[in-house]
């Protein structure tokens, strides 16, 4: 009997295949993994054949959680240990999440971010989150045969900053190296714009489960660049549910509704919007706990009229993004629908008469998403050999900026500037001798602070005395390509220094993250030792690999002594990579990355000034 | 490379024709992006992070005429000091009195419109003044009072902006 072959996470048995991506639509409503097979994108199924997962999670008593259609069919039955929707409470407190009222769940008002009490315990919605994503991993893993090396998450476009942290926090959580957050009207733009060889300026409207994003984007051949991006992170299909929901408690004189019957009520509501798409009358019939029979019938146009202002709310967003783009409506070639919302014959109407031409809908508005990051993912993991890939500029949904004296926002990198960004201003002191600065870091588009989000607060400390007004500090934003914000405050007269990643208030430390995968039941069972070895053979291997290639492409860039150091750090880490001490090997990680870096800064100038001589180099 | 022109490889213009621009932004962001460098080291990543960052704000700055002029004065040592110097000539205050004065009077979207539309075409004459000033005259200083013009149309730009939103 031959034995069988364990490959390296991340590494497929035979060598040179493509590494192992996958993309992640996590949506309110259901989830996707896709990946790129043979050249081609595919959402991968479950075993039934079941692409989508929904997006719901029960904990049980015995510890056992559910996920997905088991979850699906017991909402009702146990509504309080049941989370559907969770991706509306990501980033979210008690106060700023949408229909609290109508949740049947137990919430518990953590510092920012809510949590859910249930039989299992209190869980964070990232913790949630992340139980639908492992079941995604496990499900791509089992069909690739072969652990990821890396996945594409995507996120509503107008998520702000404590959003996208939650998500990409999700994302570690389930063990997945996160590659990139990508917003998910971009997925879509490239999964319609190659598969359709699209040139020309395209608006995508994506109206999810509980998210709307409209962007705008310029398509040329291997650019897909976004102009401008506008939205309502609280606008979604389940509004249009919870509309229905709200008819019949008021029709059928209902009191006030235990949680099952509220759950129930829920899920009546939405198979009856899902039937008026292509009906134009449902039934909506129920038997509540009390004994009491609900048996009502809504025609379509009732139901356009109660939910007439919902889609009026997605006129505004596509207004400013057109104003943000400087475009006008007739300058706009096409616009591609996303997101099951979409389905709704009212949504098709409105967004056709105001584009004032028939919307897109040739992909599947579920599954587009997913396949767009998918494609991604597999341009990000290298499978695609440079001219056969593409150039993603995106963009900032929301104005970072601070507070400035009297609760006022001022704006250092404006709504739309193109990411990866930085800006620095510089501020001073208001009192004589002031030895501290209190730097608040806001998201929005308001003038007051309190009408902005709060992201994060540190402090500048250890001013020398001086006059007000003498002091200069300096203050550096820098967003990452994943729409992620560091800030940095430094007084020059001085060198007195602080910086922070922003993580919102209440987002969750490093450590946070690695005491929950400890804690976690499946990490528990794997030798966290082994993982980590795992993780850093890999990290080592690539960027072996990585500094191999450099050096074979730009060696006369390198000194004599350049290459002797780099070379020592290199067999450094070849000869500790079959060893078993993790931490050696990342200590060699980080001494090759401190030796290439000189290195690394000049072969980036000599792409750019090869840019400008208009060669075109093979590789880089 | 020392300025913005540098680094696109254009000559240092108030005039710059977007064609060319557009297409070496390009060309060099599609080597230094970090979807480039998604698998190398940590070195590399910074690098490629710091170039992107860097070459976008140049981009950004040469897209906007206001922000272009102004780097191009600095260039040749001339502050704009938009924050510290507001002074203007009278005529044109009375102008922006009147023009401030028809966006308060605006209540719905079409008198924005061509409040817009005027604005944009005094916006196009006064760049095409600071072209002269600088390219041709290379008067720097007649040119900063023109770019303190043009950032004050650019701010009445943005209220519109504002009262469309505030409309919605």
């Amino acid at each position: 009997m031959a034995l069988l072959q364990i490959s390296e996470p991340g590494m497929s048995p035979e060598p040179h295949k493509a590494r192992l991506a996958v993309g992640i639509d996590l949506g309110t409503t259901n989830s996707l993994v896709a990946t790129v097979r043979s050249g081609v994108p595919t959402v991968l199924p479950d075993a039934q054949g079941r692409p989508l997962l929904p997006s719901v999670v029960r904990y049980l008593n015995s510890g056992k959680i559910e996920v997905g259609y088991p979850a699906l069919a017991r909402q009702a039955d146990d509504p309080k240990n049941t989370i559907v929707s969770v991706k509306r409470f990501m980033g979210r407190g008690v106060k700023d999440a949408a229909h609290i009222e109508s949740s049947p769940y137990d919430f518990v008002d953590a510092p920012g971010m809510l949590q859910i009490r249930t039989v299992a315990g209190v869980k964070s919605p990232v913790e949630i989150s992340a139980e639908i994503l492992k079941v995604l991993r496990a499900r791509a893993e089992l069909s690739l045969q072969g652990s990821l090396a890396g996945a594409v998450i995507t996120v509503p476009a107008y998520f702000d900053e404590a959003q996208r942290q939650a998500t990409k926090d999700a994302g570690r959580l389930a063990g997945l190296n996160v590659l990139r957050l990508l917003n998910e009207p971009t997925a879509a733009a490239i999964a319609y714009g190659l598969e359709n060889a699209s040139e020309g300026t395209y608006a995508v409207y994506d109206l999810g489960g509980g998210t709307f994003d409209l962007s705008i984007l310029k398509l040329s051949k291997g650019v897909f660049e976004v102009v401008a991006t506008s939205g309502d992170s609280m606008l979604g299909g389940d509004d249009f549910d919870q509309r229905l929901f709200c008819w019949i408690a008021e029709k059928a004189k209902l009191p006030p509704l235990e949680p099952h019957d509220m759950r129930l009520l829920q899920v009546k509501a939405r198979d009856a919007k899902e039937a008026l798409t292509f009906h134009s009358e449902a039934k909506i019939t129920a038997r509540l706990s009390s004994g009491e029979f609900v048996d009502l019938a809504i025609d379509a146009e009732t139901f356009c009229g109660i939910t007439q202002t919902l889609v009026q709310k997605t006129l505004g967003p596509m207004r400013k993004a057109l104003r943000d783009a400087g475009l006008r409506v007739e300058d706009v070639k096409g616009v591609v629908m996303v997101g099951g919302a979409t389905r709704m014959p009212q949504i098709q109407r409105a967004v056709g008469e105001f584009f004032r031409r028939d919307p897109l809908n040739n992909l599947d508005p579920d599954k587009v998403v997913a396949l767009g990051a998918a494609m991604q993912a597999n341009v990000l993991a290298g499978n695609k050999p440079q001219g056969d890939d593409w150039l993603l500029l995106d963009v900032i949904p929301l104005s970072l900026g601070l507070e400035t004296m009297g609760g006022l926002t001022e704006k250092i990198i404006p709504r739309n500037t193109t990411i990866p960004a930085g800006r620095a201003q510089e501020f001073t002191t208001f009192k004589d001798g002031q030895n501290g600065m209190s730097i608040h870091v806001v998201q929005g588009e308001r003038e007051l602070v309190s009408d902005c989000r709060s992201l994060a607060r540190f402090e500048l400390k250890g001013i020398p005395p001086m006059a007000a007004g003498a002091a200069r500090v300096r203050v550096a934003f820098q967003v990452d390509a994943d729409g992620l914000l560091s800030v940095s405050a430094k007084e020059s007269t001085s060198g007195v220094e602080a910086s922070v990643t922003v993580k919102p208030s209440y987002g969750l430390a490093d450590a946070d993250i690695e005491r929950m995968l400890r804690d976690s039941v499946e990490h528990a069972k794997e030798d966290v030792q082994a993982r980590s070895l795992a993780e850093q053979r890999i990290d080592g291997r690539r960027l072996l690999e990585a500094t191999r290639a450099a050096m074979g492409a730009d060696e006369k860039l390198l000194t004599q002594e350049e290459r002797v150091e780099i070379e020592k750090a290199v067999a450094a880490l070849e000869e500790l990579l079959p060893g078993s001490d993790h931490r050696k090997i990342k200590q060699a990680i980080e001494a090759l990355n401190h030796a290439t870096e000189d290195f690394a800064a000049r072969r980036m100038d000599a792409g750019i000034k090869r840019a400008l001589a208009g060669r075109t180099i093979g590789s880089f | 490379m020392h300025n913005h022109f540098e680094l696109f490889g254009l000559p240092a213009r108030f005039e710059v024709d977007g064609e060319p621009l557009e297409r070496s932004y390009r060309e060099i962001q599609s080597r230094v992006h970090p979807d480039r460098f998604a698998n190398a080291g940590d070195a590399e990543r910074r690098a490629s992070l710091q170039w992107t960052t860097r070459v976008n704000e140049a981009y950004r700055t040469l897209k906007d005429p206001v922000q272009r002029a102004k780097h191009l004065l600095e260039l040749h040592g001339v502050d704009v000091a938009f924050e510290t110097n507001t002074a203007m000539p009278s005529d044109f205050l009375v102008q922006q009195m009147e023009l401030r004065e028809a966006l308060e009077a605006a209540k719905d979207a079409v008198s924005l419109d061509s409040l817009r539309e005027q604005l944009r075409d005094s916006r196009r004459a006064l760049e095409r003044e600071v072209a002269q000033a600088i390219d041709a005259k290379k008067d720097y200083p007649a040119a900063a009072n023109l770019v303190r013009k043009l950032q004050f149309l650019q701010r009445l730009d943005e209220e519109i902006d504002a009262a469309y939103e505030s409309m919605e």
